[in-house]
């Protein structure tokens, strides 16, 4: 089957068959994304981090439901760790979302990181784009849960959406590492429980205390996403940010760094095959090892060597 | 980057026992596995969607209410039927061996009864997983 022709159709089976392709590389993966490529640019990206258990499935499942009665169609890419041991994973996001299952206008995969670190997947970006290409509006990204390096999502969206939830003891932590910087929108999600009116506060004076994001100062909204409770308002948000995106102008700066990011990794990850590839199956790499561990030569040199060569 | 076989659990009915399902599927996640979990109670329809979007190898559905006779077939002919020729399907839980060979024409590769080592499901997996 031509599983291009079949998606841009409106293929379900065939979007997803195109995703595996691409995901788990397969030959026609790179004529797949060629052949999309003029089809993407229309969804509106929607990032979804926050800690393990803060309820970002359950928060995406229902601000699709909402997007859905307006009219708009779903994707939604959701990323769990894999194990680092084993090469396996389990996948739970689903639990959260069957109600959406059955619900055409939504596609739903969920992706292992599969060894990635930045809190997705080396492929989320192309899924989102196979996604993109298919027709979905609004495709949303729910990352694994802020980490250390949890700074992925900011390249993959366009607009993200921290959810923070109280009584975790270490709000201050969490917010000190980085999370400030990467929310256009913040939810206090779990409103339900004890201290989420202080780690409002708490975070209302730590974003104020930021000057980076003037133009936007990113608000915080509270949600109890097992209950639907605050769901409106947070789409409310969230369409603010889209406005101020297209209006500001800043909606074509991030998407052109985008590109731009995206078109440097694919030319350092070709690059660096091609490259590899030949002093590799040629032997060089083993005769340039030797002549370094004789202090024959220094790496340096040999790399202003070989750039040399690659590039006459 | 290697394929990964991708395994549905799925537990469809009224059935409440998830033990396991549970076990199973991290059974599964050791062996390498990426298994996709969607909880209890799901339709015959639920299950061959999420099969469909999540693009998976194996069907995996846990049943020991006793209502595997008419669910386990009736996702097997709605597999089929979406176009998923290759996908493998087993079963497992609590089914009397008189029930194995009627659900074995009806589609289902192999059924694992309680006692299973998860190891021969894991064997069984890779040695028929297309
Ligand atoms: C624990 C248990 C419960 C627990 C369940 C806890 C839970 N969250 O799972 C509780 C107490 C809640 C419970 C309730 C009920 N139970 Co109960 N329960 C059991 C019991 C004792 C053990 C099941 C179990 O967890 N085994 C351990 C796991 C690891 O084993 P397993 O599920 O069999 O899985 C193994 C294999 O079967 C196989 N496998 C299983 N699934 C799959 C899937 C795949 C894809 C593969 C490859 C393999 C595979 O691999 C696993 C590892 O070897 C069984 C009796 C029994 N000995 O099986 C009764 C049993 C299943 N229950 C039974 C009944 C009737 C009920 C109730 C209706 C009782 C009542 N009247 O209230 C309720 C219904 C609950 C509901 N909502 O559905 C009956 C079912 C009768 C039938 N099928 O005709 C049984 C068989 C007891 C009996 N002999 O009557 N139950
Ligand atoms: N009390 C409470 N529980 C919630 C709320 N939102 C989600 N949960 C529960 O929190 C658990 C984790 O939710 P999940 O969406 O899987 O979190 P994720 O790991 O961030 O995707 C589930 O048991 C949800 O039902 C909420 O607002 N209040
Ligand atoms: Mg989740």
């Amino acid at each position: 089957m031509d599983i291009v022709a079949e998606l841009l159709a409106g293929s379900r089976l065939a979007l997803s068959r195109a995703i595996t392709a691409v995901e788990n590389e397969y030959e026609n993966a790179t004529a797949i994304m060629q052949k999309l490529y003029p089809h993407t640019g229309r969804a509106h990206v929607i990032g979804i981090t926050g800690p393990p258990g803060a309820g970002k499935s359950t928060l995406t499942d229902k601000l699709a439901k909402i997007y859905r009665r307006q009219g708009k169609t779903i994707g939604i890419v959701a990323v769990d760790p894999t194990s680092p041991f084993s090469g396996g994973a389990i996948l739970g996001d689903r639990i959260r979302m069957n109600e959406l299952t059955l619900d055409e206008g939504v596609f739903i995969r969920s992706m292992g990181t599969r060894g990635s670190l930045g809190g997705l997947s080396r492929k989320t970006a192309d899924a989102v784009k196979i996604m993109d290409a298919a027709g979905k509006d609004i495709i949303f990204i729910e990352t694994v849960g802020v980490g250390q390096s949890e700074v992925d999502i900011v390249k993959a969206a366009d607009t993200t959406v921290v959810v923070l939830v109280p009584g975790l003891g270490d709000d201050i932590q969490a917010i000190k590492a980085g999370i400030l910087e990467i929310g256009d929108v913040f939810a206090i999600n779990k409103a339900d429980r004890e201290g989420a009116e202080r780690l409002k506060a708490e975070l209302d004076m730590m974003l104020d205390l930021d000057q980076v994001k003037a133009e936007w100062r990113p608000p915080i909204n509270q949600t109890v996403a097992s209950q639907g409770t605050g769901i409106e308002e947070l789409i409310a948000t969230i369409d603010g940010h889209i406005d101020y995106l297209a209006a500001s102008g800043e909606l074509a700066r991030r998407r052109t760094a985008r590109t731009r990011s995206e078109l440097i990794a694919l030319i350092e990850e070709h690059i660096n095959r091609h490259v590899l590839k030949q002093i590799s199956s040629s032997g060089q790499l083993d005769e340039m090892v030797a002549s370094l561990e004789k202090r024959q030569e220094d790496p340096y040199a040999i790399v202003t060597r070989l750039l040399a060569a690659f590039l006459r | 980057m290697e394929k990964r076989i991708r395994v549905l659990v799925a537990k469809p009915g009224l059935d409440g026992h998830d033990r396991g399902a549970k076990v199973v599927a991290r059974a599964l996640r050791d062996a390498g596995f990426e298994v996709i979990y969607t909880g209890l109670r799901q339709t015959p329809e639920q299950i061959t969607e999420a099969a469909l979007q999540e693009d998976v190898n194996v069907v995996a559905m846990s049943l020991l209410s006793g209502a595997h006779n008419t669910l386990f077939p009736k996702v097997v002919k709605m597999i089929r039927d979406k176009g998923m020729k290759d996908t493998l399907i087993i079963g497992g839980g609590v089914i009397p061996d008189a029930d194995i060979p009627g659900l074995k024409d009806a589609g289902v590769s192999a059924v694992f009864t309680p006692g299973t080592p998860t190891g021969s499901i894991i064997d069984f997996i890779k040695t028929n997983v297309k």
